[in-house]
């Protein structure tokens, strides 16, 4: 059967660059944000590319991306991964960062997911991220599919195959180290990626202009999406990052090896 | 286009292509979309909708460029009047701005005798002279080499804030992560480009060639068109640079700029200027008429930035970002052919830059600017792309602008590097003061890199060059570390926060990246030429150290790193039998400071 395949997912800093934390009236950001190269969230990454896979497989498929992101920043990014797959873009206009909280961008995407014409509950699959590069939250999935009525959910996912009856087989990961496999005999369901199987598709850059035609006016057109929370942040910093370079000539690889465990421990 | 359905793969038209987003696209673009937006001016390839505008950059995305920039950006401040500082990050006015003589405070650089001269004049008079750490601010600088009143900027950054603002006029698609092969040439007609991704054809009524003077579209265009009589790209620089955080104990303001000649190598310019943030820039260029066999810019740099002029404030600091990049100094000379049908020619590839007063950026904006009010007249009349129709409103617009009328006046003042290093001093001065009316003439033939042996006469023995020759072909190292070091040159006592090993500055600055799926864009055409090769200069001025000799085999052909190439395009212009080609490619730098 065809399926319409929803794939929610935002923007994140390229995380190569130097990101600093500043205060803002509208409270924190990263120093000189609308600057800074962005990626596709590399967790939704994931989810697109699973549904490129499956959508390649079930002939009729549609993919449709909805993103929260200033829309400055998201037609740039867009440039790059529209010459992945193909695919219609919802774009929403706001900020990108990851200082929102989840219940308001989830309340966002589930009143735009809602309002796509011609939507098929009975055929929607609701793909993202388990969590996200900028959130990390774990919990925007869920409660998008539950805004949507959609109870099936399936998180931090990796393998999805249709059996010969046209069940959802489902691989998620939990505790251990082990897999949980589930069958959900139809959609709808949410299924929020971890990692997935796939890479990360080859750039075509015909694709990416077979895209833009619709996308250059869905992006024109974006609105502001209105976001209605009053979380505040007592104190953000980045993760601690230590680096000591020591250069050493002569030195065998074990006691190398032995002296770099010695300062993991530590 | 569905999910299900094969990418298309018929030819796709659109109105103007242009290949590679440094500034003269973005001057192009901006004034393009502007005009655009103001005029009913309908696309031809698709009739109803306004012209279709698609720009391809190669790298991973377009903050990726590298350069810092200091300018008087007259042509970018006429595109926008009101344009300030504030808005885009790194950028600010220029507030202080010295000419700098270092010394050489190990003297194991190859300085003439009258250098020496003046250098124990300077040691002897500091005091009276005000020198201080090694370093002379000179009293005097030209007023050809000021850019009093312009502005410092990132061109990483600048580029963004261009792009964003070229983007959001809906008008004009800009791909980065999208190299272009080569031109699409019909008939002696360029008819579009094919892209190096999957070997599509693009078509379009007009290309904007300003994919710089490495750039696969520019050389090709050259190769198949030929140069202007007289006309060659036969000079070059690296230039390579750091972005650094200012140490706490530096109480340099903003703005501050200082242009360096002397060190480490008399040949060797550098520069370092302090952005907003205390941030700064440091950087050298390291020309082909420095004759080294084994010419490198990141020992160079490393030398340089602990010089005790500049070290006294970046000591502590800590490397945020560096890069490094081919840029074209035959200045005039190095003009192609600035159109042809169905193309035209802009920025650093057109030989806009100004190889006196050291500036480039500016003058490939305007040139991107020249282009697209041509490009509007011609679609307001109506008219097609052919090489008259640009010629008339392009190529006389440029030739009657400021670019034009500067670059006349530096067009000899390199001559003089060819002779010796303090007559290309005294080129560049006679040049600069009578406006171009004298110069020291070029010698009828060119400097070219000599044998070790050779250039290191005098200094270093036949049997001390042999010994380290040998030794780094076991070690596979380039051999310049080894001759340096002889030559007195104290060892890199690296601090992990500016020095660093060079595969710590691909890491931590630059932030290299290869993506898959693409093949080696560095190719070694002859593999008999290699062979024969007495220095392998590919291998050492590589900027990345993506070019190893193998110690297996030290005569044959070298082997190249992909993952570490930064696209500077060194080895292309260094290789002395042309045995290198260039190809297109993504990836290279990730730092957006640049």
């Amino acid at each position: 059967m065809p399926y319409q395949i929803i794939v929610c997912g935002g923007l994140a800093p390229d995380p190569l660059q130097t990101l600093e934390p500043v205060s803002s009236p509208a409270g924190p950001a990263l120093k000189n944000e609308m600057m800074l190269p962005a990626v596709f969230d590399p967790w939704a990454g994931h989810a697109l590319y699973e549904a490129a896979h499956l959508a390649k497989q079930h002939p009729g498929s549609s993919i449709k991306v909805v993103s929260l992101a200033p829309k400055a920043k998201l037609q740039q990014v867009m440039m790059t991964i529209a010459q992945k797959l193909p695919f219609e873009l919802v774009p929403l206009d706001g900020p990108g960062g990851g200082f929102t909280d989840a219940a308001s961008i989830a309340a966002v995407l589930a009143d735009a997911i809602a309002a796509i014409p011609g939507l098929d509950k009975s055929q929607v699959l609701l793909f993202g991220g388990w969590e996200s590069a900028t959130r990390g939250a774990g919990t925007v999935m869920q409660m998008v599919g539950e805004k949507l009525g959609i109870t099936e959910q399936f998180l931090a996912v990796d393998e999805l195959t249709i059996d010969a009856d046209g069940a959802l087989v489902i691989k998620e990961r939990v505790e251990g180290g082990q897999h949980q496999v589930s069958r959900c005999t139809a959609p709808p369901a949410v299924l929020a990626w971890a990692t997935g199987n796939l890479s990360e598709p080859a750039n075509h850059p015909q694709t990416g202009m077979a895209n833009m035609r619709a996308m250059m006016p869905a992006l024109q057109k974006a609105k502001p999406a209105s976001l209605t929370s009053a979380l505040t942040f007592a104190d953000v910093s980045l993760p601690a990052v230590t680096r000591q370079t020591r250069i050493v000539k002569d030195v065998p690889a074990a006691e190398i090896a032995r002296e770099i465990a010695e300062w993991i421990k530590q | 286009m569905t999910p299900d359905e094969a990418p298309e793969l018929k030819p796709l038209d659109a109105d103007i292509l242009c290949v590679g987003f440094g500034p003269a696209t973005g001057g192009f673009l901006t004034t393009l979309t502007r005009g655009l937006g103001e005029a009913s001016i309908d696309s031809r390839a698709m009739p109803g909708l306004p012209p279709q505008v698609l720009c391809y950059e190669r790298a991973d995305d377009i903050a990726f460029g590298v350069s810092g920039v200091v300018t008087r950006a007259r042509a970018i401040r006429a595109s926008f009047p009101d344009l300030n500082p504030d808005e885009i990050p790194m950028a600010a006015r220029v507030t202080d701005e010295k000419l700098v003589y270092l010394l050489d405070p190990h003297g194991a650089s190859r300085r003439p005798a009258l250098m020496q001269f003046a250098d124990k004049l300077i040691e002897a008079c500091g005091g009276l002279l005000r020198a201080e750490h090694q370093g002379w601010a000179l009293p005097y600088c030209p007023g050809f080499l000021h850019k009093r009143d312009g502005f410092i900027f990132s061109l990483g950054q600048f580029n963004q804030w261009v792009g964003q603002q070229v983007m959001m006029t809906g008008l004009a698609q800009i791909w980065p992560s999208t190299p272009v092969a080569g031109p699409l040439v019909e008939n002696g007609k360029v008819a579009g480009v094919v892209l190096a991704a999957d070997g599509s054809e693009v078509r379009a009524e007009f290309t904007v060639v300003g994919d710089g003077p490495i750039g696969p579209v520019g050389r090709r265009i050259d190769e198949t068109f030929g140069m202007p009589p007289g006309h060659q790209r036969d000079e070059w620089a690296v230039g390579m640079k750091m972005v650094v955080d200012l140490p706490d104990s530096c109480d340099l303001p903003e703005g501050t700029v200082f242009h360096t000649i002397g060190y480490p190598e008399p040949e060797i310019f550098g520069f370092f200027y302090v952005h907003p943030g205390r941030v700064a820039s440091v950087g050298i260029f390291v020309p082909s008429w420095l004759e080294s066999p084994v010419r490198t810019s990141y020992r160079f740099l490393q030398h340089f930035v602990q010089h005790p002029y500049l070290w006294r404030y970046l000591k502590g600091g800590r490397m945020r970002s560096w890069g490094a990049k081919s840029l074209l100094e035959s200045g005039r000379r190095g003009e192609p052919f600035l159109t042809g049908n169905g193309y035209a020619r802009i920025g650093e590839g057109s030989g806009s830059t100004n190889v006196l007063t050291g500036s480039g950026v500016d003058e490939a904006w305007l040139t991107g600017v020249q282009l697209a009010e041509a490009v509007l007249d011609i679609y307001r009349e109506g008219l097609p792309f052919t090489k008259e129709n640009l010629d008339a409103r392009y190529t006389a617009k440029r030739r009657a602008s400021w670019l034009d009328h500067e670059s006349r006046i530096a067009e000899k003042a390199r001559n003089g590097f060819q002779r010796g290093v303090l007559q290309g001093f005294i080129g560049m001065g006679l040049a600069g003061l009578t406006n171009g009316a004298f110069s020291i003439p070029r010698p009828s033939e060119d400097k070219h890199v000599r044998t070790a042996e050779d250039f290191f006469v005098a200094r270093l023995s036949r049997s001390e060059i042999e010994t380290a020759r040998q030794n780094a072909a076991r070690e596979g190292k380039p051999l310049h570390d080894a001759l340096m070091d002889l030559c007195g040159w104290p060892p890199i006592e690296y601090d992990g926060k500016i020095l660093v090993s060079h595969q710590d500055a691909l890491l931590m600055g630059g932030k290299v990246q290869a993506p898959p799926d693409f093949p080696d864009h560095v190719v070694f055409r002859q593999a008999a030429v290699c062979s024969h090769c007495a220095s392998h200069l590919c291998a050492e001025i590589c900027s990345a150290e993506a070019i190893h000799v193998s110690t297996t085999d030290p005569q044959g052909v070298p082997a190249f790193d992909r993952e570490k190439c930064i696209h500077c395009g060194a080895c292309l212009w260094n290789c002395p039998d042309s045995n290198i080609e260039f190809c297109a490619a993504p990836g290279g730098l990730h730092s957006a400071e640049n």
